[in-house]
């Protein structure tokens, strides 16, 4: 008797659960937004948020926002007789942490109306209703704006999703080998470096690991350091052997291939030959633990970004305290990512290297589009983006910002005119980031001591479990 | 078992069904929007595809349950849940539980100013935020300039990273000892003194004491502690802030995997499934400490 009521409680309460939640997912489809809500307001609030924080992550480009865009933005509304009261939202945390945030906010319906977001999310945002292209949003305003002709086609992808414009890039980078001249010369090796394979790279390695207390290269590898491992390490060297991660045409990702196994094999020459610190890898704070060792000379050969010269080993210690090199201009040199062999890259290229872009995108609830749009189109103005190469200088998504400011800085100037002309572009793929997990886990592995194929393996059935079986090649 | 049958008998208050049930309803309205709901909620999303992001997040699709199936055919799960019982296993049942208990033993006898300061260092481990408490133990362990490689002299040692669950199972006896050594020093005074002194007299040593009269006596505070702290430690995160589950997934516990699977991987209807299995590991704990206790209390009323 008892147990047949509990029982009827229970089938009860799931049946009221079952009704009740067939609002999952379906939700904000039907609320498209309106353009024109508010447009002509007299009080307007706006938030911005992007993952910097003053005084510690991208601080010099927290400190353009707070300084720079909302007096510069909240002046020219006030000509317009309209009272803007704009904040920012900042944040210092690892992207991934930031991401989710991010998505939660999305999905709750709150969150700032311009965010910061990386061009590798906007597929997963974007097929999840989370954002709108500028188009839903904003309307034709957008399509008008100025600044389109000065980004380039290649640039303004970073931010486009099936044809359509998601929001405002706010730059490019690109991906090379850093290397410590001090710590070259040492070794007897020419501080005018450039690796053409990757025998190259391992061969400087052994030399630079006579010297005591140096970590001769540091490739990036492993979970912790999300995508930085997939953009960073795994993918220029994959770029090296050939073939993409991604076939277009054919829709399938590079499961066990003969090129991912040489990938793997080649970090595994590196962190189970004593050539990299396994450690710096596996550790949570890995990647700041590997910046700090290279300011201080204890690292040999680094693969990282443009991001690392300009925002980690400034010479400014405002800019980047405790890892800034005040002699950066001298000690450091950097080279083009070789491919594997000479002309075994893609294309049947000699070097290789990765390039993204994030950008600034609308929320599609907020509650004043047209302004929100006015402040995005703001910051990304030659004027503010000008303004920002000055407080930190970058490869900006603007041509003309670029002729003016890029001559000043001779890595940014390198990638722009070496680089950026043989960079490969990540795929735009709403599964691309699950992929870029399972690429990590695989790289762990190796780095932890486990052989190429088995970890190449693991991929494989990762990957599987990720897009599918039938979208993924190899063995 | 005697059941008691529904009726004026058991009316002892002498409320009445209507008004009993009056009484009685705030509660389960409670119980049943953040108990019963969630749970039922948990069991509804384990049974999609549904995500955080991408179009799994717009339009989730029904998958029975794959999920499940998926789960318990995957490599990383199995491990996790092994991961998950070796920890229970050493921090909480062995580790806690004797410590605390030896704790609450060995120092039941000393002056009050000792004891005192003995329970604020352990209540202090306790009391802290676990932000703190991780954050003190990243700089106890810290490969460059730890307190620990200070301490031993040893260079270059990544304690986290190359004993991990050493670590995180040392970490959870060390932050809650502090629960069973109160619980247990409470239970020792419930020792009436009179039956120690007949043993004492009677010539048994202190093994003996304790083996033929302490612990048959506190042995239900024992069961119950062992209850709470079980089911703590399994739905314990804080060891994701030492370690991160890494290196290489080598001290990912159960609820570490499911933060991983659910909220960075974004996959919600697999994290649910998950949990679901997590719930029902939790309520075998339960069913089968509330058996012993039971059959405990059945057996001390017959003697």
């Amino acid at each position: 008797m008892r147990l047949s009521r509990r029982a009827v409680l229970l089938t009860s309460g799931t049946a009221l659960s079952l009704v009740l939640s067939g609002c999952v997912g379906a939700k904000d489809n039907s609320t498209t937004a309106d353009p024109k809500a508010n447009a002509d307001a007299k009080d307007v609030t706006l938030t911005i948020s992007a993952n910097d924080v003053v005084g510690g992550k991208n601080a010099a480009e927290a400190a353009w926002i707070t300084d720079s865009v909302i007096p510069g933005f909240v002046a020219a509304q006030k000509a317009k007789g309209v009272t803007a009261k704009v904040t920012f939202n900042g944040s210092g945390v690892e992207d991934e942490q930031y991401k989710t945030k991010l998505e939660l906010n999305l999905k709750t319906g709150s969150g700032a109306d311009v965010f910061a977001a990386d061009g590798i999310w906007l597929g997963e945002l974007a097929s999840a209703g989370y954002v709108q292209p500028l188009d839903t949003v904003v309307g034709d305003t957008a399509k008008k704006w100025d600044g389109w002709t000065q980004i380039s086609k290649a640039v303004q992808q970073n931010l486009t999703f099936k044809d359509q414009l998601y929001g405002i890039p706010n730059g490019t980078d690109g991906r090379v080998l850093y290397f410590n001249k001090t710590l070259f010369a040492k070794a007897g090796l020419p501080t005018d470096w450039q690796p053409k394979s990757w025998a190259d790279i391992l061969s400087a390695g052994q030399a630079l690991k006579k010297l005591s207390g140096v970590t001769p290269i540091q490739i990036n590898a492993g979970v912790p350091m999300g995508e930085a491992t997939t953009a960073q390490g795994f993918l220029p060297l994959l770029a090296g052997t050939g073939q993409p991660l991604y076939d277009d045409s054919g829709a399938k990702w590079q499961g066990a291939t003969a090129g991912v196994k040489d990938v793997l094999g080649f970090y595994t020459s590196i962190y189970g030959g004593g050539l990299g610190d396994p450690k710096v890898q596996q550790d949570k704070a890995g990647r700041d633990q590997s910046f700090a060792d290279f300011s201080k000379d204890k690292i040999g050969i680094l693969a990282e970004g443009d991001y690392f010269w300009r925002s980690v080993i400034c010479p400014s210690t405002t800019d980047c305290a405790t890892t800034a090199m005040p002699k950066r201009n001298d000690v450091v040199g950097w080279a083009k990512i070789p491919a594997m062999a000479p002309g075994k890259g893609v294309n049947g290229q000699d070097f290789v290297s990765v390039s993204g872009g994030a950008g600034w995108m609308l929320n599609p609830k907020t509650k004043y589009p047209q302004q929100a749009w006015e402040l995005m189109a703001w910051m990304s103005s030659a004027q503010m983006q000008t303004a920002l190469s000055k407080a930190q200088i970058r490869i900006s998504a603007r041509a003309d910002v670029n002729a003016q400011t890029l001559t000043d800085d001779p890595l940014l100037s390198f990638i722009s005119k070496e680089v950026l002309p043989i960079t490969t572009y990540r795929p735009s793929d709403e599964k691309y980031n699950e992929v870029s997990l399972a690429i990590q886990e695989a790289t762990a592995a190796v780095v932890s001591g486990k052989s190429p194929d088995e970890a190449a393996a693991t991929y494989q059935s990762a990957l599987q479990k990720a897009v599918g079986a039938d979208h993924v090649s190899g063995s | 078992m005697p059941t008691t049958s529904p009726g004026a008998d058991s009316d002892v208050v002498g409320l009445g069904r209507g008004r009993a049930m009056a009484f009685v309803a705030p509660a389960l309205v409670l119980v049943g929007v953040f108990l019963v709901f969630p749970a039922a909620w948990t069991i509804y999303l384990g049974l999609l595809d549904y995500s955080l992001s991408g179009s799994g997040a717009k339009a989730p699709t029904f998958v029975g349950l794959g999920n499940y199936v998926t789960a318990l055919g995957d490599p990383a799960f199995t491990k996790s849940l092994y991961l998950t019982l070796l920890y229970v296993g050493f921090s909480a049942v062995v580790g806690q539980n004797v410590l605390g208990f030896l704790l609450a033993w060995f120092f039941r006898t000393t002056r009050p100013a000792i004891r005192n300061t003995l329970n604020v260092l352990v209540l202090l481990a306790w009391i802290l935020p676990g932000s703190v408490v991780a954050f003190l133990w990243q700089a106890l362990l810290d490969r460059r300039d730890g307190t620990l490689n200070a301490l031993l002299g040893t260079t270059d040692m990544a304690w986290a990273l190359d004993h991990p669950m050493a670590v995180i199972i040392i970490f959870n006896i060390w932050r809650g000892t502090a629960f069973s050594m109160l619980l247990y020093s409470a239970a020792l005074n419930t020792v009436p003194r009179s039956h120690l002194e007949v043993a004492r007299m009677a010539g048994a040593r202190p093994w003996q004491q304790l083996r033929d009269v302490v612990l048959p006596t506190v042995k239900r505070h024992v069961l119950t502690n062992t209850l709470l702290i079980t089911l703590w430690t399994f739905n314990d995160f804080s060891p994701y802030l030492l370690t991160g589950g890494g290196p290489d997934n080598e001290s990912e516990i159960l609820p570490v995997y499911i933060y991983k699977e659910a909220i960075i991987g974004g996959h919600l209807g697999y994290g649910s499934a998950i949990s679901l299995l997590l719930l029902l590991a939790n309520l075998v704990i339960a069913v089968v400490y509330i058996r012993l206790l039971r059959n405990g209390s059945d057996k001390e009323a017959t003697a």
